[in-house]
């Protein structure tokens, strides 16, 4: 199923693809700006985009899917990342993992119901001087305790 | 906590941590009163570039990223004359867990970093260079975006820099989360807009690398002590190190040490001493990963004997790899360890080769099913072997880096894996096969 884009999210990929498309192998940073505008890449982007570029749409999934970093559905607003790199689980990751799951009630690649956040775990995000490491919508928080990890970070950005 | 100066009253070098701890290096002016930029000018541009790979050559400089493979000799298979453009990549994907040493680099110092691309840039007759960021590193991405636009504004980038007829462009190239572009080729890729999947090799990126042009991929640290070399000499970077691993390396150390962090020191220092300076090994040691999650693990007696060299680790059947130093100690599961390293290559395996994609995730669900107690006898011998079958069959080396901590680890800890065997009431009845299929964690 394909939703038609907004006229609004039209003019943005027609500036991006504008910017973009006569650079050769700019696909990636085509795809940074549109996450960055759309807090994802769906499907009905991916078409859109394939005209704009000139790119097939099979080539830009492919991409889309690949990497790690983007996303085909938009997550919720505070993107709880905690890393669980060796470093990090050697220092408690998956109980801090443990601690924000139960006081969001959601479970790990979950958003909550409010929309208002979003856990996933990922892997060492290069912090390790810091374990254990939360990256919060890019933001990192280091030396956490694990137990009441959860607690605190939600409190601090619930609302904002 | 600023990094130290001295160590055991010997000056500890200062290759690369000049602006660690200066607050505002990351701008072109405090950058220039700490030397920036000092060999941009007669002291480069009277060499001829074969001197300049003449010197890296001397000076014994190997890569940084993991391979260490001689930097000057790497420079000398660039063809020249060929008519192409020649193009230097700054492999910046600093993804190999418990590295952290790039990150501080390039938020600290981005400006030796351009210095050092001129460098190779001269001596590669490189005209367009591309740094390949990880995705996930915006603050560092920033700086260099406004320490490129910094040396643009001062003449330092562009055309005929510094007054010589030598003109190279830098454009920043950002990441989107993929463990695999680390690997060159895989690198390569991503930065032509696909997906991030090794090349077969040869055709080695020398000769036909970005967009089919010759092209040279050299990590960060490598090419930010080629500036000091250019100024100090072969010799003076000699004058650390061993005779094959000469200079000195950044080593990030996190784990159950006393104060985790990025410190230089010269290569060679024994791995106890290091332990020491880092403040030492918090509780008793148990072991430790030496160069990164894909080296092959040491137990306690062999970190006693073991030096931060290539050579020394490598007689260890481990290696030096990124420098990325990982202590645990006795308090800590070796099984738990294993299982979490394993599941980081199952997830980041690209797919491409079925030795990888198949193997990497069936050795991780097998050890899950271990660690959960529900191992049966002879799940280790069974794990091993496949590693074994994994092992350098693939076109780039993640399965070989997901085989070295199996075998290492199933190897020197033995005994933690047994018991979670013994765990298991029904361990003697043969598995399911269908407890293997592939998980829902990828």
């Amino acid at each position: 199923m394909t939703t038609a884009t907004t006229p609004n999210v039209q003019e943005d990929l027609q500036r991006i693809a504008k910017k973009w498309k006569d650079k050769p192998g700019s696909l990636i940073m085509v795809l940074h700006e549109v996450q960055e505008r759309l807090g994802c890449v769906p499907r009905n982007v991916c078409l859109e985009l394939a005209k704009l570029i000139d790119v097939p749409v099979a080539r830009i999934y492919e991409v889309v899917t690949f990497y790690n970093y983007f996303k085909t559905e938009a997550p919720g607003k505070h993107i709880l990342s905690v890393c669980t790199g060796t470093a990090c689980h050697l220092k408690g990751a998956s109980k801090v993992l443990e601690s924000l799951s139960k006081e969001l009630g959601i479970k790990e690649g979950e958003s909550s119901a409010d929309k208002e956040f979003h856990l996933q775990s990922v892997r060492c995000v290069g912090c390790c001087g810091m374990a254990p490491v939360v990256m919060v919508n890019g933001a990192i928080h280091g030396k956490l305790k694990p137990e009441s990890s959860g607690k605190e970070i939600v409190a601090q950005y619930r609302g904002k | 906590m600023p990094h130290p100066t001295h160590w055991k009253g010997k000056e500890l070098p200062n290759v690369l941590r000049r602006l660690f701890d200066v607050p505002g290096g990351h701008r072109l002016a405090v950058a220039r009163q700490h030397g920036a930029y000092s060999t941009i000018g007669a002291t480069l541009f009277d060499k001829s570039p074969f001197e300049l790979i003449e010197l890296v050559k001397d000076s014994g400089l190997r890569g940084r990223g993991g391979a260490g493979f001689p930097t000057g000799m790497k420079w000398s298979f660039v063809p020249r004359g060929t008519g192409k453009p020649v193009y230097l990549v700054i492999n910046a994907d600093e993804g190999e867990p418990g590295t952290f040493k790039d990150r501080l680099l390039m938020a600290r110092d981005p400006h030796l970093l351009i210095e050092g691309m001129i460098c190779t840039g001269w001596a590669l007759g490189v005209r367009t260079a591309y740094i390949y960021v990880r995705g996930e590193m915006l603050p560092q991405i920033q700086a260099l975006n406004h320490a490129i636009r910094e040396a643009y504004d001062a003449g330092l980038l562009g055309e005929n820099i510094a007054g010589s007829r030598y003109s190279l462009d830098i454009y920043v190239h950002r990441g989107a989360g993929a463990y695999i572009c680390g690997e060159e080729t895989a690198l390569i890729n991503s930065l032509e807009g696909y997906k991030g999947q090794p090349r077969l090799k040869p055709p080695f990126p020398a000769v036909s690398g970005a967009f089919a042009n010759p092209t040279c991929v050299n990590n960060v640290e490598t090419i930010m002590a080629v500036p000091w070399i250019l100024t100090h000499g072969a010799k003076a970077y000699r004058r650390w190190g061993t005779d094959k691993s000469p200079g000195s390396k950044l080593f990030s150390i996190a784990g159950d040490i006393g104060r985790p962090g990025v410190y230089e020191i010269p290569l060679g220092m024994p791995m106890p001493e290091f332990f020491e300076l880092a403040g030492g090994v918090v509780g008793e040691l148990q072991g430790c990963i030496p160069g990164g999650s894909s080296a092959p693990v040491l137990n306690a007696e062999e970190c006693a004997k073991a030096a931060m060299d290539y050579e020394s680790l490598a007689g260890l059947k481990s290696m030096l790899g990124s420098g990325a130093v990982m202590p645990f100690n006795a308090t800590r599961d070796p099984v738990a360890i294993l299982r979490t390293l394993t599941r980081f290559y199952a997830h980041e395996s690209c797919g491409q080769c079925t030795p990888c994609r198949e193997g990497t995730g069936y050795a991780h669900r097998v050890l899950d099913q271990v660690a959960e107690g529900k191992g049966r006898d002879g799940d280790i011998d069974h794990v091993r072997d496949l590693a074994d079958q994994f092992e350098w069959t693939t076109i780039c080396p993640l399965a070989t880096a997901d085989a070295w901590p199996i075998k290492s680890f199933t190897g020197k800890f033995r005994p933690a894996f047994d018991a979670y065997l013994a765990k298991n009431p029904d361990r003697a009845k043969p598995r399911e096969l269908t407890q293997l299929e592939p998980g829902a964690f990828m």
